[in-house]
């Protein structure tokens, strides 16, 4: 069906080769509408790509060559000495760099699994037919429309050690009371990761939802007139049906947790110490406030090499396997 | 096809020119004392209608203050509209460079003392020793410390409105109760005051807090211990007084009077909530207590050292330098900044002390809440002007009191720490803005 239809929507001059071979002129002017249209139809994306991707990034190791402030008349080039201070353990630049890529890790090790099996509970359970389900898939999505600013001030007030909600509860409750949520690790990395959780799963369950309905009932019909069980149909139905997405979802969710800024830098202004102070924390107050450009320029692009390196790992994990199905199905 | 649309260009031109000249004749009638371009300011402003971008960090209980202030200078003043633009100071010193580097500034804005230094080595801020002159604002009027940390490189780019330091506010219903009917002055009278309102039931009476403004509580000690938390090209800080200092702070927690892990802003939401008795903090925050209806006084910061001491800053009017220089608007920000020194007074409303002898001597502070920090005004110390300071003491001065105040860290290594670290980032900012 599908075939017929895209034959249907062919233009004339592609499904007749042969007659336009024989019209010299007629081809000619296609060809030259052709060169011209797909730049024009991307042109638009390609300047503002161009503008706001592709000149900062290049302009980036320029400024990251240089002792870049740009309040300052001089901007004197110092080659690679931005990146080797950030190597120099006696540099004053380095030791808090390095501490900030370790919150980074710390922060994105514990919420991108959080993140990734949480949002799939909560999508399975919202894919099933019930009263109330509609208003429960909102309930559990709210929180993603708030800004972290909201998110951040909210709950620093709620987990407050001193007077905030969460110990006041937990003390009724008969629980430890006292636990320094903002103030002390590893309890601040818990409620750091506890509250992005609670703010962004909704965002990955959505996605998850739209990639469950699209699997073919056929194929869960097909798994329970052979004998699967639920567990044996979420195994090997769902999981393998949702594999496109989850390569999608696990990059998008790793390059979020490891851009994460807002929350430690107003829930816990990066303490106790600097121990929650994450990566982009980090580049912000060097550039911004600093106004040390090249040396957040430097930083950045560490950071970067650093993504990237995870997210071929990444894909690499989910590529498509083809030799294990192809013996599978022989044996 | 050409001719007729250049008799068209040509008579437009002409057209212009005759309405040109009409304007000015119409101006030239009207205007009565025309002034002359290159005359120096007098104090007055008679040019055309100007409207100036004020830039300014008042988003506390002093915002409201300023607003009425600049719109009784607006209705004052017939040819200057004041366009007043607030936003968070942290937001604020990051933005200004921006906007001045990229010709976008305002005409006139207010900066705290410690950041003038900075921003005048950054070219942001403009010399305004004209001014000075103009206005006769003279070193008489103001305390040495206010008046010289303006001066930079032998330049003055700020003029004080106010001066404003930390102050002790206790909960007077809580004092009652606990027989206290003086409040403490000294190490002695303090810890007595401590004692007291522990055993009157008030189990937590000081709450120290672990970030601000726990390094102002911290500085002012380290004065008051004979310290200098900076030498000229060094950070100092970690010395003996400094040490001490901390010591201190830590020892509130470790004897009981505050809990640990006191969070941001915990310490004073607990204070409003009569969960503590007594907490140091800013006096701009007089306002907002008052609005609370908390049952509260104030009384200045108690010596614990040796010898009166208390963290204080002060905000300063300037000028920003101009892309393209507009001497009308350079000459109204100039009767603006005048303006607002002379009627300081009402600033008083705002919590603030004004920065001038003249305006206090003259009854400004009679009756506020402020007058008896007021009194206090030659103890208050201020961090020097070099520039780049204040990253300094974000970067290594507060996280320090911080894992000191936490108890994570003993306080002679996370100040020993902090101190040589704050040396070389001097270091670096003295190479960066050439010494």
């Amino acid at each position: 069906m599908s075939r017929q239809a895209s034959a249907d929507v062919l233009p004339t001059g592609r499904a007749s080769r042969p007659a336009g071979r024989r019209a010299q002129p007629a081809k000619r002017t296609s060809r030259e509408q052709g060169a011209a249209t797909p730049w024009l139809f991307l042109a638009p994306y390609l300047l503002l790509f161009g503008g706001f991707v592709i000149l900062p990034a290049v302009l980036g190791v320029w400024i990251s060559l240089h002792a870049w402030d740009y309040t300052l008349p001089l901007k004197p080039f110092v080659g690679l000495e931005n990146y080797i201070a950030l190597f120099r353990p006696d540099s004053t630049v380095s030791g808090p760099f390095w501490g900030s890529m370790r919150a980074t890790g710390i922060f994105t090790l514990f919420s991108v699994p959080l993140l990734l099996t949480i949002p799939l509970a909560v999508a399975l359970l919202m894919s099933k037919k019930f009263p109330g389900r509609n208003f429960l898939r909102a309930i559990y999505f709210a929180p993603y429309v708030l800004g972290v600013a909201v998110v951040a001030v909210l709950w620093r007030y709620l987990l407050d050690n001193n007077i905030g909600l969460v110990n006041y509860y937990l003390g009724l409750l008969g629980l430890p009371d006292d636990t320094a949520w903002t103030t002390s690790t590893p309890a601040a990395w818990i409620a750091l990761v506890g509250v992005t959780v609670w703010w962004t799963l909704g965002f990955n369950a959505v996605i998850y939802l739209a990639a469950l309905q699209d699997i073919p009932v056929e194929l869960y019909e097909a798994a329970r007139v052979d004998g699967a069980n639920g567990w044996q149909q979420f195994l090997h139905v769902t999981i393998p049906g949702l594999k496109p997405i989850l390569s999608f979802i696990t990059i998008i969710t790793l390059l979020a947790s490891a851009n994460m800024f807002g929350q430690s830098y107003l829930m816990t202004q990066g303490g106790p110490g600097r121990e929650t102070r994450t990566a982009i924390y980090q580049i912000a107050e060097t550039g911004l406030r600093n106004f040390q450009m090249g040396s957040a320029a430097a930083m950045s692009y560490v950071l970067t090499v650093f993504l990237m390196i995870v997210s071929v790992i990444v894909f690499w994990i989910f590529r498509e396997k083809k030799e294990p199905t192809a013996k599978k199905a022989s044996s | 096809m050409i001719k007729p649309k250049m008799s068209v260009r040509r008579r437009f031109a002409a057209a212009t020119a005759i309405g040109t000249a009409a304007v000015l004749a119409v101006t030239g009638c009207s205007g009565g004392t025309p002034e002359t371009p290159g005359e120096a300011f007098t104090g007055e402003y008679t040019g055309p209608e100007v409207e100036l971008s004020y830039w300014n960090g008042f988003t506390g209980g002093d915002g409201p203050f300023m607003e009425s202030m600049v719109e009784q200078f607006n209705s004052e003043h017939d040819n200057i509209t004041v366009v007043s633009n607030t936003m968070q100071w942290a937001d604020f010193y990051q933005r200004l460079p921006a906007a001045v580097t990229a010709g976008e500034g305002p005409d006139v804005g207010v900066m705290h003392l410690d950041q003038l230094a900075t921003n005048a080595a950054r070219n942001v801020i403009v010399p305004l020793d004209d001014l000075t002159d103009e206005l006769e604002l003279t070193e008489d009027d103001f305390t040495t410390e206010v008046w010289d940390a303006g001066v930079y490189n032998d330049a003055r780019y700020g003029i004080p409105l106010d001066v404003h330091s930390l102050a002790m506010y206790y909960n007077t219903e809580h004092f009652a109760a606990a027989g206290i009917t003086e409040p403490p002055v000294d190490a002695a009278s303090f810890q007595e005051a401590l004692e007291k309102l522990s055993a009157a039931g008030y189990q937590t009476p000081f709450w120290m807090p672990t970030r601000w403004p726990s390094h102002l509580i911290n500085l002012s000690l380290l004065w008051q211990n004979g310290g200098e938390p900076f030498g000229e090209d060094e950070a100092t800080f970690g010395s003996e007084a400094g040490i001490e200092a901390l010591e201190w702070q830590r020892s509130i927690v470790d004897e009981g009077y505050s809990p640990s892990d006191v969070a941001i802003d915990s310490q004073y939401v607990a204070f409003k909530n009569g969960q503590t008795s007594i907490t140091w903090d800013g006096i701009w925050q007089i306002n907002d207590l008052t609005t609370s209806g908390l049952p509260y006084a104030m009384a200045p910061v108690p010596t614990i050292g040796e010898s009166d001491a208390v963290w204080a800053n002060s905000h300063n009017f300037f000028l920003p330098r101009q892309a393209s220089a507009d001497q009308d608007k350079t000459d109204a920000a100039k009767v603006f900044i005048a303006w607002m020194s002379e009627q300081s007074a009402e600033w008083a409303g705002s919590g603030m002390i004004p920065a001038r002898q003249s305006v206090r001597d003259a009854g400004a502070l009679e009756g506020l809440p402020q007058a008896p920090i007021a009194e206090q005004i030659d103890a208050m110390r201020f961090l020097p002007p070099i520039p780049g300071i204040g990253t300094v003491v974000s970067e290594t001065l507060e996280i320090a009191v911080a894992d000191g105040v936490l108890g994570a860290t003993p306080p002679s290594d996370a100040l020993t720490d902090a101190e040589s670290t704050a040396t070389q980032l001097m270091e670096d900012n003295a190479a960066t803005f050439g010494g």
